[in-house]
C-alpha cells in the first residue's frame, strides 16, 4: 500500500469509522453494563453506516442507520430496562471464555489468510465510472427477472416476525 | 469556476488570491456547514419570543413585554438566566451519557437542515436520498430522549421516557407513509428534486391527505400540541428532562422550538413548493427563495402553534388508538391510493406533456384527478369513522341503560 | 477511491472475530444477540466492498446486503422477545440458565 500520496480526506474518515466500528464493537463484548454495551452497539453499527458511504452506497447507509440506530438499538436498550439486573454484571463471561478468544483469534488469522492475502496486493481503484445508483438499486428489487422473488420473500419474512414478536413477548392474560 | 460572487463561488475567491486550493475548499465548506447550522438557531431565538406571545394572546394575556420593546429581548434575557445556573448532574448519573444526550438532540434536528433546499442555487448537501436522510437522523432524537432518561438515574425520566419512545416510534410509521407520496409523485428523494417537480402545482393540491397526515405526525414528533405527553407536567413531574438544569435543559428546550419549525419548513418543501415564488422570480434573485421558504413555513408554523395551544392533551391510551387504529391504516391506504391513480393519470395521457410539467395549467388535469381522489378517500374514511363512533355511542348507552338510574351516585 | 478493498476486508475480518468471541464467550442472551448483530453487519461489510470494487455495474452486493438487514431486524424482534418471554418464566437472562430441554 501506499500512504506516500498523502493523507486524503477519505483516508482520514475510514480510520475514524474503523476506529468507531472496532472500538465499538469491542465496548459491546466486554462491557459490563449492557445499556452502555447496546450504546456501543449503536456507536459500532454507525461506524458502518460511515463505511457504506464511503463505498458509495448512500441508500444502505440510511437504511442503516435507520434500521440499527432508530429500532434495533432502541429495541436493545428497551429490552435491557424491561429485565432487571443487566446493568451490573457479575460475570461478563462463562467459563470457556479463553476457548472462544481461540476461536476467534484463529477466524480472523483463516479470513486474513483465506480471504484478504489474495486481494492484498491489489490497491488498484475501482472502476468508479459504473456504479450504480439508488434508482438503480430500487428497479433491481422490483423486476421480474432479479430480486422481486426475495422481496417479496423479505417482506414477508418481515410480517411473520412481527407478528411471532409479538405472540412471545405478549403476557398471557 | 471565476470568482464572480463571493457568496457563492468563496473557494475560487480565495485560490485568485493566492491560498492553497484544499485549505480554500475547506474553509469555504467549513463556513457553508457553519451557517447552514447557525441560522436555525438564530431564527429559534426569534420564534421563542414569538410564540410566547402568540400562546399568551390565545389564552388572554400580555406575554414577555418588559425586556426590550414588545419583550423582543426576552429570550435574551433567559438564555442569560440559563447560563448562570449551575449546571447539576445527578448522583449515580452516567455522565458521559447524561451530557452526550443534550446536543445529541439539538443535532438529530440541525442534521435536516443540512438538505434543505434554501434557494435555487444553496442547499448544504443535495442527497439523492434526502427524504430518506430526513427520517434516518430524526431518529437520534428517539436516542437523545433514551440516553437522557436512563443516565439521569431517575424513575420519573424512565416512565416519561417509555412514553416518549412509544410514541415517536410509533407515529415514524405514519411520518414515512406520508412521505412517500411527495417522493412518489416526484419520482425522486432529493429535496431538491421535490421542490423543483412542484413549480408547476403544489403537492398539497394533488395530495392533501397526505400533506395533514404529515402535519398531523411530525406535530406527534415534535411532542407538541395535543400530543405532548413527553412533558405533560401535571402527571410526570417534567418527562424525561427532570434531572436537567441550566444550559443542557435549554438544549432540549431549543431543540424541540427549532424541531417544530423545521417541521413547517419541511410541509414547505414537501408540499408547499419550497422555495418556489411566483413567475420564477427566485430563480433571478436566489435570495429571494429563501424569503419564499421561511414565509410558506413560517404559515405552517403558525397552524401548529394554533393546533397546540387550541387542543386539549390526549390520554396515552387515545394516542396509541388514535396512531395504530386510525392514522396507520389510512396512511398504507391513501399511499395504495396515491400509487394507483397516479400511474392511471399517467396512463390516460392526463399527465402534463414532456416540457410542460413546470406549467400550471398544463398541470391542472392530474390534479383534479388526484384531488378528487383525495376527497373520496377522505370521505369514506369519515364515514367510516363515524359508523364506528354511532357504534361506540349505542353500545355504552345500551350499557347505562342496563344500570338503574342513580345507582352508580 | 484512496483506500484499497484489503482494507475494508480487514476492518470486515476483525469485527467478525470480536463478533464471534461476543457470541461465544457472553453469558447473557442480550450481550450474544449483539454479538451476532457484529457478525451480519461485519457480513454486510464485506457484501458492500465487493460489490463496489468487483462489480459496481450490477446490484446484487446491495439487493443481498438489504436482504441480510431485513433478517437482522426480523431476528432481533424474535431474538428480543423470546429472550422477555424466558425472562419471565425464569427471572434470568444467563444462557446456560435456559436448560430446560437438557436430559
Amino acid at each position: 500500500m501506499n500512504f506516500g500520496e498523502g493523507l486524503t480526506p477519505e483516508a482520514i474518515a475510514f480510520g475514524l469509522f474503523t476506529l468507531l466500528t472496532l472500538g465499538g464493537a469491542f465496548g459491546v463484548v466486554t462491557t459490563r453494563n449492557l445499556v452502555r454495551g447496546a450504546i456501543w452497539l449503536i456507536v459500532s453499527l454507525f461506524g458502518i453506516a460511515g463505511f457504506f458511504v464511503l463505498l458509495s452506497a448512500p441508500f444502505l447507509a440510511s437504511v442503516q442507520v435507520l434500521v440499527y440506530i432508530g429500532a434495533i438499538g432502541i429495541l436493545f436498550s428497551f429490552a435491557v430496562m424491561l429485565t432487571r439486573g443487566m446493568t451490573n454484571l457479575k460475570e461478563r463471561f462463562n467459563s470457556q471464555w479463553w476457548l472462544a478468544a481461540l476461536a476467534a483469534v484463529i477466524a480472523f488469522m483463516l479470513l486474513m489468510v483465506g480471504v484478504i492475502i489474495p486481494v492484498f496486493g491489489n490497491t488498484g481503484a475501482p472502476v468508479s465510472d459504473q456504479v450504480q445508483t439508488t434508482v438503480d438499486l430500487g428497479v433491481a428489487l422490483v423486476s421480474g427477472n432479479q430480486y422481486v422473488l426475495p422481496f417479496e420473500v423479505a417482506s414477508l419474512l418481515l410480517t411473520a416476525a412481527m407478528i411471532g414478536a409479538i405472540v412471545i413477548a405478549r403476557e398471557d392474560d | 469556476m471565476q470568482c464572480d460572487n463571493i457568496i457563492n463561488t468563496l473557494a475560487p475567491c480565495l485560490v485568485q488570491s493566492g491560498w492553497n486550493g484544499d485549505l480554500a475548499n475547506f474553509i469555504s465548506i467549513f463556513l457553508g456547514v457553519v451557517l447552514v447550522a447557525t441560522f436555525p438557531l438564530l431564527v429559534t431565538i426569534g420564534l421563542i419570543w414569538f410564540e410566547r406571545k402568540f400562546a399568551a394572546r390565545i389564552q388572554d394575556r400580555m406575554g414577555p413585554n418588559r425586556v426590550g420593546p414588545f419583550g423582543l429581548l426576552q429570550p435574551f434575557a433567559d438564555v442569560i438566566k440559563l447560563l448562570g445556573k449551575e449546571n447539576i448532574t445527578p448522583a449515580g448519573a452516567d455522565k458521559v451519557i447524561y451530557n452526550i444526550a443534550p446536543p445529541l438532540m439539538v443535532m438529530s434536528v440541525l442534521l435536516i437542515w443540512a438538505v434543505i433546499p434554501l434557494t435555487p442555487i444553496h442547499v448544504g448537501m443535495d442527497l439523492e436520498i434526502g427524504a430518506l436522510y430526513f427520517v434516518s437522523v430524526a431518529s437520534f432524537g428517539t436516542l437523545a430522549v433514551i440516553f437522557a432518561s436512563w443516565s439521569s438515574n431517575n424513575k420519573y425520566a424512565l416512565l416519561g421516557a417509555f412514553r416518549v419512545v412509544a410514541q415517536l416510534i410509533s407515529y415514524e410509521i405514519p411520518l414515512a407513509f406520508a412521505l412517500l407520496v411527495p417522493v412518489l409523485l416526484a419520482g425522486s428523494m432529493s429535496l431538491v428534486d421535490i421542490t423543483n417537480a412542484q413549480a408547476g402545482m403544489w403537492f398539497v393540491f394533488m395530495a392533501p391527505l397526505s400533506a395533514l397526515l404529515f402535519f398531523v405526525s411530525s406535530q406527534a414528533e415534535t411532542g407538541r400540541g395535543p400530543f405532548d405527553l413527553l412533558e405533560a407536567e401535571s402527571e410526570l413531574v417534567a418527562g424525561f428532562n427532570i434531572e436537567y438544569s441550566g444550559m443542557k435543559f435549554a438544549l432540549f428546550f431549543a431543540g424541540e422550538f427549532m424541531h417544530v419549525f423545521t417541521n413547517g419548513v419541511l410541509m414547505a418543501v414537501l408540499f408547499t413548493g419550497g422555495y418556489i415564488g411566483i413567475g420564477g422570480i427566485e430563480n433571478s434573485i436566489p435570495l429571494l427563495g429563501l424569503v419564499f421558504l421561511l414565509l410558506k413555513a413560517f404559515v405552517w408554523y403558525l397552524l401548529a402553534l394554533l393546533v397546540r395551544n387550541a387542543l386539549p392533551r390526549v390520554r396515552i391510551d387515545q394516542l396509541m388508538n388514535f396512531n395504530w387504529k386510525f392514522l396507520v391504516p389510512v396512511s398504507i391506504v391513501n399511499l395504495v391510493m396515491m400509487a394507483f391513480l397516479f400511474k392511471v393519470v399517467q396512463e390516460l395521457g392526463l399527465a402534463p406533456a414532456p416540457g410542460l410539467e413546470n406549467d400550471f395549467v398544463a398541470n391542472i388535469p392530474q390534479t383534479l384527478v388526484l384531488f378528487a381522489g383525495n376527497v373520496v378517500l377522505g370521505l369514506l374514511i369519515l364515514s367510516v369513522v363515524r359508523q364506528n363512533f354511532r357504534r361506540e355511542r349505542l353500545e355504552e348507552s345500551a350499557k347505562s341503560a342496563i344500570v338503574p338510574v342513580g345507582a352508580g351516585d | 477511491m484512496g483506500v484499497p478493498l484489503w482494507m475494508y476486508l480487514t476492518v470486515a475480518a476483525a469485527l467478525f472475530s470480536i463478533g464471534m468471541y461476543g457470541v461465544l464467550a457472553r453469558r447473557n442472551a442480550v450481550a450474544v444477540l449483539m454479538g451476532i448483530e457484529l457478525m451480519l453487519n461485519a457480513v454486510n461489510l464485506n457484501l458492500i466492498a465487493f460489490w463496489r470494487y468487483q462489480t459496481p455495474f450490477n446490484m446484487s452486493g446491495q439487493a443481498f446486503a438489504a436482504f441480510v438487514l431485513v433478517v437482522a431486524a426480523a431476528e432481533v424482534a424474535v431474538g428480543l422477545a423470546i429472550i422477555i418471554a424466558v425472562y419471565r418464566n425464569r427471572q434470568s437472562v444467563e444462557v446456560e440458565d435456559v436448560d430446560m430441554l437438557k436430559g
